[in-house]
């Protein structure tokens, strides 16, 4: 293994560890093959239309309604995920009650349905005959054929991105470091505000993070409950399965990339972020 | 000694909080699921689930998602290990890299290796003239599925090698510790709770994949029709019963990790207590 | 060493390319073959049932085995599949657009339209009203679907043909009782599309919209699901409405000779699509509620199909291809019908 490990230009001290080699080995090679090589394909659509007709296809206004929708749809199940996921985390790992291990798998649930099966089965609880819309529709919350419809399937879908991501940070946390919080006789609140959450931070922000991204592509579980009317609840996945089904590769191609680039830059933040806040709370490297 | 949180009333008050919002918003879902499943009674759902197709669609699932799993789960510790114990140039773009799949709509990921393993794109043309058939035929099932939970492993232990640093293993370097030796005795038994969650998430998402499956799946029944192309299938069928209970088999799939997690942590609780 | 069934074709396709080569059509004996048929997503059991009746005529003719493997999915999705590869023998589709693709690709004859009787259609439909019992809304023909307070629910042309259909026939219909006055046709059909509740990307969801959720007044989609769907929801509590004039909808079949060349199946190939002609295959259509040529078969059921006027795509918009063009591309009259 020891073998493999091999000096780049601007490696100037010895590394301590080992495995810089093998790893950076396989991950180049992984992300090269099964990541980068196909979006070559996505490249080549783009290269044959020009600058002007890129614009006109991504800023069609039908188009860029539907970027609003999409984004405030995944804002709001962003916020909805992050504060449950957190408290979800939160009482799976601190707290031991019956019935733990039952919560403990419905976490990954929406993963594993398919999302389409995941849309219809929210389409049907929450329309004004299913069992949840029975409630809330005398109360004047329209959820199925609405954007807060578009909004509770995004934030189904991606809900397991932060109990997940947030759950082993938390397991991980010494016990010393909050009895510590507790000794010095901070109330509850305060000391989870100050102790836990620095730690929870990263791991929050990412998992609340890839939920979002999550939302922004999701297609299979919003068309069944968004009603999907023109300027009002059309999502920007629909925009480009619409492209898709005229043959028009391009125009999908095109409408995917401002997609996937938003996505991107927003993930870069975030690690780039990251990064500095791990540096700080290690006291700086 | 008290941690926080373990006041009696503010236990009760989360953990109801808690149960209530997965109640309502996880456990109703998956109870309707259920209900539609058996709709027409026990006897009908067995005979669902043990119709011939069917019973095609759960082998092909379960096999790509057996497949997927060790590949991943080899990426995904290289990848944690590379970005978290050294530091080097473009370290940020690699870890910004493997979030593709994340930021990309599952059926345009299909799509994209469509346009290079197809027919027209520049490595289909070549399969094509050998007779070598990828797409629509389960090896391309197998390599979106990869493509689509490739970042999972990775994404569950890098936050957490990071709060944890590496003074650990470099304390057993100076001690003499070697390579994988270093790497199964110290660093595993620290991530091994998120190296399950990612493999957990890996399996549910594998199991579930539906948007870039179903463009390199061609959905020939009993052939290359995963379980949720089958639900699929059946439900823009009118067979909503046939369609709920293979739904619900996705479910109790996706659930089996679970089981085997339990297994584990009782297993390494166990081992504890004894050493 | 036991091959599971699905892992077995590509072993085969392999071990193909390491030398055999794949030009190999040489009906000697009797053999077990394979044929596959690509089809559109509402098909399955139409073709569930069709296919045991094929194989066995196929069995007492050439003494063949014969396993017939299906695929179903969107019909633009199916045929995007077999633009890339996919190794299909012959396609069943609801859109003359999607095997004209594959002609323009060179997979399909060129003349396809013209090698088998009715334009290639051995069965039709046409669209047709699904409205709650007792038609409280009096919904009789196009014209009424544009009124103040009709709820309509039918899925979006920009994403289905079915609702391609639906968008077409009620043109039609439109340029028929004005004359072609190009103005009162656009004003209708702005009417129309603005009673549109809820657009749902294909026809199955639409059904489930109107018929689960209880929401509009009336369902549009191919006469022949209109009445899957009212005896599968209880033929009491909804009614079907054929308008007086209508459109043709044709459900097109074609050889992919490309693939069934290399899969040594042409002779199958044609003899299963020329089947779909045959009386007996034309009374299994009718069982499933499409219109057929066949006359012995019409006249039995004339009583599930009611007399309406159809008119084709091309009589009124010139072509499929102007059609698609004029009203749904990007920026075409839909976009500006649906403007806010």
């Amino acid at each position: 293994m020891s073998a493999l490990s091999f000096r780049l230009p601007w490696q100037s001290q010895q590394r301590v560890l080992p495995g810089f080699g093998l790893s950076l080995g396989i991950s180049l090679t992984f992300v090269s093959l099964v990541l980068l090589l196909p979006l070559t394909g996505l490249v080549g659509e783009l290269k044959g239309m020009s600058l002007s007709q890129y614009w006109a296809i991504i800023t069609e206004p039908r188009v860029v309604a539907s970027y609003v929708t999409t984004i405030s749809g995944a804002a709001v199940a962003a916020v909805i995920n992050a504060a449950f996921g957190l408290l979800l985390a939160w009482v799976l790992v601190r707290y031991d009650f019956p019935g733990k291990r039952l919560l403990d798998a419905l976490m990954d649930l929406p993963f594993a349905l398919p999302t389409a099966v995941a849309g219809i089965t929210l389409a049907t609880l929450y329309s004004s005959n299913g069992w949840m819309g029975q409630l809330l529709e005398p109360l004047g919350w329209k959820v199925s054929y609405s954007w807060v419809g578009i909004a509770l399937a995004m934030a189904f879908t991606s809900i397991p991105f932060v109990v997940r991501t947030v759950q082993p940070v938390l397991e991980d946390l010494p016990a010393e470091v909050d009895e510590a919080a507790m000794a010095l006789g901070a109330r509850d609140g305060v000391a989870f505000r100050r102790v836990i959450l620095p730690h929870l931070w990263p791991a929050l922000v990412t998992g609340t993070g890839l939920a979002f991204v999550r939302s922004l592509g999701e297609f299979g579980a919003v068309i069944f409950i968004a009603g999907n009317m023109p300027y009002e609840t059309e999502i920007t996945s629909l925009m480009i399965f619409v492209k898709l089904q005229e043959y028009d590769y391009a125009g999908a191609s095109a409408i995917a990339s401002i997609v996937l680039a938003v996505s991107l830059l927003l993930l870069l933040a975030i690690n780039l972020w990251q990064g500095r806040f791990i540096r700080r709370l290690h006291g700086g490297r | 000694m008290q941690r926080i949180g373990d006041a009696r009333w503010v236990r009760y008050s989360l953990i109801s909080a808690a149960v209530a919002f997965s109640a309502l918003f996880l456990l109703l879902p998956l109870v309707a699921i259920f209900a539609q499943a058996f709709a027409s009674g026990w006897s009908t759902f067995i005979a669902n689930v043990t119709e011939h197709y069917t019973l095609a669609a759960i082998g092909l699932t379960v096999l790509v998602t057996i497949l997927t799993i060790p590949v991943n789960l080899a990426f995904g510790v290289a990848l944690a290990w590379l970005v978290t114990r050294f530091a080097f140039p473009g370290r940020r773009l690699l870890q910004t890299l493997i979030d593709i799949p994340f930021a990309i709509s599952p059926v345009v990921a299909g799509l994209v290796y469509l346009m290079l393993y197809g027919r027209n794109g520049w490595i289909g043309g070549w399969l094509d003239s050998h007779d070598i058939q990828l797409m629509f035929a389960w090896p391309g099932i197998l390599m979106v599925t990869i493509f689509v939970t490739s970042p999972f492993v990775a994404r569950e232990l890098i936050p957490l090698m990071q709060a944890q640093g590496s003074r650990e293993e470099e304390a057993a370097v100076t001690l003499g510790a070697k390579g994988f030796t270093l790497f199964r005795r110290v660093t595993l038994p620290n991530i091994r709770w998120a190296l399950l969650y990612g493999v957990i998430l890996t399996n549910a998402r594998a199991v579930g994949e539906f948007g870039a499956v179903s463009v390199v799946s061609g959905a020939i029944r009993g052939e290359t029709n995963t379980l949720p192309l089958h639900v699929q299938l059946l439900y823009q069928d009118y067979n909503t019963v046939g369609a709920f209970a293979s739904a619900a088999l996705l479910a109790l799939i996706a659930l089996f990790t679970l089981a085997a997690k339990a297994l584990l942590e009782w297993r390494v609780s166990r081992q504890e207590v004894a050493a | 060493m036991i091959v599971p069934a699905f892992l077995r074709r590509t072993t085969l396709s392999l071990a193909l390319a390491t030398g055999v080569g794949a030009g190999m059509a040489m009906p000697a004996m009797a053999e077990e073959r394979e044929l596959l048929n690509s089809s559109y997503d509402i098909a399955r059991e139409l073709f569930a049932t069709i296919n045991p009746a094929f194989k066995e005529h196929w069995q007492a003719e050439h003494g063949d085995t014969l396993t017939i493997k299906q695929s179903h999915g969107g019909s633009s999705a199916q045929a995007r599949a077999i633009l890339q590869g996919l190794k299909a023998d012959v396609v069943t589709y609801n859109q003359v657009t999607d095997v004209q693709v594959l002609a323009d690709a060179g997979l399909v004859a060129e003349d396809w339209q013209s090698q088998l009787p009715n334009n290639a259609s051995p069965y039709y439909s046409t669209t047709a009203f699904l409205v709650r019992k007792d038609n409280p809304k009096g919904i009789h023909s196009w014209e009424d679907l544009a009124a103040d307070g009709v709820e309509i629910v039918f899925p979006n042309p920009k994403t289905s043909g079915n609702g391609r259909y639906t968008y077409l026939a009620a043109w039609g219909a439109a340029e028929q009782q004005f004359n072609g006055d190009e103005e009162k046709i656009q004003d209708f059909m702005r009417d129309f599309l603005g009673n549109v509740k809820v657009f749902d990307t294909g026809g199955r969801g639409a059904t489930t919209t109107f018929i689960e959720r209880g929401i509009g007044d009336v369902l549009i989609s191919f006469e022949s699901e209109v009445n899957n769907i009212r005896q599968e929801y209880g033929s009491d509590d909804y009614e079907v409405i054929v308008p007086p004039v209508d459109i043709l909808a044709e459900f097109p079949v074609a050889v992919v000779e490309d693939s069934a060349e290399r899969n040594g199946n042409l002779d199958i190939a044609e003899d299963y699509l020329t089947f779909l002609y045959t009386e007996e295959a034309q009374r299994i259509l009718a069982n499933f509620n499409y219109r057929v040529h066949d006359e012995t078969v019409t006249t039995e059921f004339s009583d599930q199909f009611p007399e309406t006027e159809l008119f084709r795509v091309e009589d009124v918009f010139g072509s499929w291809d102007d059609a698609m063009q004029t009203h749904f591309a990007s920026g075409g009259m839909l976009d500006q019908l649906q403007r806010r």
